[in-house]
């Protein structure tokens, strides 16, 4: 082929494809817009760029992002993403998905990504609720919140994210507020230059089935946009994430957690280094004719 | 060939020729009876003999009755042998359970410090009693343990049947030599010990087993679980991942440690829908990729799956079926998920089903469902089975000149690229590859045009599932009808899938030496789609008999012979099932086939 890819600026334009099919108002929009902006500061090459989600509201990103990309199955985006991740060390993995996507159906995967520290970055748009099947409860309703499925009151304790996090082993993990998008912006840099899992957790608002969840962590909404000071703050302390992540909602926003330690993609690839260096980086037929001829 | 009525003593010490002999090892699990059936096998396959083996086990985590059975043979060697010539009992329980498969004639070999009440009445078959633990704690220097008892036996028997000692002994090296020299030490003595046991005072006899016709080299001995690892890697599987399950652990342990060696890598995952989906992660990145699992485990992956056919990603599926339903017979034999395998996920999703006759062939069906795989865009499944998946059976290496060197295409892709074209095959322009066109493709499990692009047009609908559906016909014309095995018209027709290929191959030939009835038999390696025209070869036959181990149904047929009916309507379509867990007797096929004969 007489083609080649020249490598061109990657701009928020070469950038956008469908527009979302998002409700007006959502808070995802905001995150869509973040994600474009850092990309375009951070310049990838277009086609290592890889976004990845399973199924909800928040899940159709992958389509509004024009990129190589999955839109898979409801809860297992981690795991996909993971397989992507430790195949393809040349690619930059990104996952996106909501509160049920990430903390409820697929909430097993998301402790198992983190404890391997696979080396991806993972944003949940978390709403409190379920959009895409019309208010149901959601793993992070707030007790007494009125759904379809509590009709008097949610009256299951709410995951706290955050704990989760910081406790499955996430090795970066932050938090912010759709509403704050400079603070967005700061905070998707930050964990995509961060080698392993990373996570940051956006309270990103329902318009429809949960308005005005998130006030209370705006101030254009009369709420307060607590920052957590980073002078003051250990993050390579689990104990410090554990106090800021114990703190009365609207809580602290920012980087709870970081501390780096090797990733499954650094020891896999430890492996096969010395396993390729033991057998003299031997060929696929030399190493079949070695095992048939031991079963001799 | 029976030799057993020639296995009695004749008083003087002679030596018996034998063509084949069924030996059967009943013991505890933690006797290590399969460390000597593995060297038989291995030793036979090295001595142009054929071999097939038998085993069970218990599910229980260390312990538990356990048999090994082996079947040595110089002429054609197709099953581990309905009954046993040689019993090796090493407990009461062992000689209780297992007298009873001694063929009328045949020899118990016990050991009499565990054996307190051997039926001495019992003139049907030979007694022969050995104090086989005091003598191999007294060869190991008088220490307590009887570990070793069983490389004891194996000289026993190398000795009764005059086997090769020198390949043995060099076998042996090989197993232990590498542990420590201690192990190695005591194995020897024994080995020796067993060897040089004056059995002849007590039996009066010994046997030679002959040599096969074939000798062409030296063949290898290997189980089906790793047959089907090497095919995989010898097609081109590069990446994976799995969670352990009963019998398909040791294809997952076997694939972790050789990957890395070709510069891939297999993952255990949290459960099983991690571990298809980080498969199908694997497959999307450009690769063959495979997941694999027994029973209940596929029951989880079955929603990923039917996400692998919308997006027709390339992947392999191993299923090592157990007895099911739920947790059922983890340790046994059963071909019950035939129906799970074609049709297990929602929705219309048309796949590659395919299942290996014997070991041999676990190695090309392995390789097969990588091309296939590759070359038709979708998941591929391989049905293997508990008893295929453990028993040893000897055959030549394959050819490995074209061994797959999996390439990953990254090259710019045209603007006009389309990765589910409507007349063409679905090939995906993996992650990394740079799209001249502007427009990156979103792989997706909602219908999608030919761009791949989201769509719930109904007529779109109709037409894409028509195209998922016809590439999957358009792999069936690839495929041959099998050949019939016997006679090719007549009263009987034996089909079969999987592992009982050998069982009913013999099942046929010995109903064609009785001239019972005009017999063929039909196996399918390719259960679906399955090749076309098999009503052209049922209409020359009055009954044809799907041989299956699962159940009859609500209805009174298998699972193979369901499939049949529905697509033939051929009312001679009936079925010889079982689910006890136990791979299928000879005599079993036989008097099922005779069942239908005298129905008639």
């Amino acid at each position: 082929m007489s083609v080649s890819a020249e490598p061109q600026k990657l701009t928020k334009k070469a950038l956008t494809a469908d527009h979302p099919t998002w409700c007006p108002g959502c808070g995802d929009f905001a995150v869509l817009a973040s994600f474009y902006k850092v990309l375009e500061k951070l310049q990838f090459p277009h086609e290592k760029i890889c976004t990845i989600a399973g199924i909800g509201c928040s899940s159709r990103f992958p389509y509004f992002v024009n990129g190589h990309g999955v839109h898979f199955i409801h809860g297992r985006a981690l795991p996909l993403a993971s397989g992507i991740s430790l195949s393809r060390p040349d690619l930059h993995v990104f996952a996106f998905g909501g509160d049920g996507d990430g903390y409820s159906i697929g909430g097993n995967h998301l402790d198992h990504a983190a404890r391997k520290n696979i080396n991806l970055t993972y944003v949940v748009m978390d709403n409190f609720v379920y959009g895409l099947t019309k208010k149901q409860t959601s793993p992070t309703s707030p007790e007494g919140f009125k759904s379809k499925t509590d009709p008097t009151g949610a009256i299951d304790r709410p995951i706290n994210p955050m704990e989760k996090l910081v406790n499955g082993g996430a090795s970066f993990v932050a938090r912010t507020h759709a509403a704050q998008v400079k603070h967005m912006m700061q905070m998707f840099e930050r964990a995509i230059l961060h080698p392993g899992f990373s996570v940051v957790e956006v309270l990103s608002e329902c318009v429809v089935f949960y308005p005005g969840a998130f006030d209370d962590g705006n101030p254009r909404k009369g709420g307060e946009f607590n920052i957590i000071d980073e002078e003051a703050h250990d993050p390579t302390s689990k104990n410090a994430a554990y106090q800021l992540a114990s703190q009365q909602y609207p809580g602290k926003f920012g980087v709870f957690f970081q501390k780096e330690r090797p990733t499954k993609n650094d020891l896999e690839q430890k492996w096969i280094d010395s396993s390729c260096e033991k057998t003299g980086g031997a060929s696929a037929r030399e190493l079949l004719e070695g095992k048939f001829s031991a079963m001799s | 060939m029976s030799a057993s009525a020639t296995l009695a003593p004749s008083g003087n010490s002679d030596v018996i020729d034998l063509q084949d002999a069924v030996i059967r090892f009943a013991g505890n699990s933690q006797d290590g009876i399969q460390t000597i059936g593995g060297l038989l096998a291995k030793l036979a396959g090295r001595s142009s003999r054929e071999v097939v083996t038998y085993m069970t086990i218990p599910s229980t985590i260390s312990g538990g009755p356990s048999i090994f059975q082996v079947h040595l043979g110089s002429g054609e060697v197709l099953s581990p042998g309905d009954e046993s010539d040689f019993l090796l009992a090493f407990y009461q329980h062992s000689y209780e359970n297992h007298i009873g498969s001694l063929k009328k004639g045949g020899v118990c070999i016990y050991d009499s410090d565990h054996v307190d009440n051997p039926n001495l009445d019992n003139k049907d078959v030979v007694h022969v009693g050995i104090p086989i633990t005091s003598t191999t704690v007294e060869a190991m220097g008088g220490s307590a343990r009887d570990r070793g008892k069983n490389i004891f036996v194996l000289g026993l028997v190398a000795a009764l049947f005059n086997l090769n000692k020198e390949k043995l002994v060099e076998l042996l090296n090989r197993q232990f030599g590498r542990k420590s020299e201690d192990i190695l030490r005591n194995a020897m003595m024994a080995f020796d010990t067993g060897y040089a046991y004056p059995i002849g005072d007590v039996l009066h006899v010994g046997y030679n087993l002959k040599k096969g016709p074939d000798d062409r080299g030296d063949r290898i001995t290997t189980d089906g679980n790793t047959a089907l690892t090497l095919g995989l890697l010898a097609g081109g599987v590069r990446y994976g991942a799995g969670y352990p399950i009963t019998p398909w652990s040791p294809v997952m342990e076997m694939l972790r440690t050789e990957l890395p060696k070709y510069g891939g890598l297999f993952v255990q995952c949290e459960d099983e829908l991690a571990a298809v989906s980080m498969a199908l992660g694997f497959a999307y990145s450009g690769h063959v990729s495979i997941t694999g699992s027994s029973g209940p485990g596929l029951s989880l992956k079955m929603e990923a799956l039917s996400y692998a056919t919308m997006a027709e990603l390339p992947i392999i599926v191993v299923n090592v079926q157990r007895g099911g339903p739920s947790t059922g017979l983890p340790t046994s034999v059963e071909q019950s998920d035939l129906m799970q395998a074609i049709y297990g996920s929602h929705g219309d999703c048309p796949r590659v089903v395919l299942a290996p006759k014997n070991v041999e062939d676990c190695y090309y069906i392995g390789r097969k469902a990588c091309e296939i795989a590759k070359e038709y865009s979708c998941p591929v499944f391989i049905l293997s089975d508990q008893a295929i998946s453990s028993r040893i059976e000897a055959f030549h290496a394959p050819d490995l000149s074209d061994v797959t060197e999996p390439v990953l295409d990254l090259s710019p892709r045209p603007e006009s690229f389309k990765p589910y074209p409507i007349d063409g095959n679905t090939r995906h322009a993996p992650p990394g590859s740079p799209m001249l066109g502007g427009k990156y493709p979103v792989v997706t499990g909602l219908e999608h045009d030919e761009w791949g692009h989201p769509s719930s047009s109904p007529e779109l609908h109709a037409k894409m599932n028509a195209r998922r559906r016809d590439k999957i016909k358009a792999f069936a014309d690839t495929i041959d009808i099998p050949e019939i095995y016997g006679d090719n018209e007549g009263d009987v027709l034996l089909v079969g899938w999987g592992s009982t290929w050998g069982p009913i191959r013999e099942a046929t030939k010995r109903l064609r030496e009785h001239h019972d009835s005009k017999v063929g038999c039909m196996h399918l390696q390719y259960v679906n789609p399955m090749p076309n025209g098999l009503d052209d070869v049922f209409g020359q036959y009055k009954h044809i008999l799907c041989v299956e181990m699962n159940d009859e149904g609500l209805y009174g047929y298998g699972q193979l012979a369901t499939l049949l009916r529905g697509r033939y309507a051929n009312p001679s379509i009936k079925s010889i099932c079982k689910t006890d867990g136990l791979t299928f007797k000879v005599s079993e096929i036989i008097d099922g086939v005779r069942s239908y004969a005298v129905a008639s």
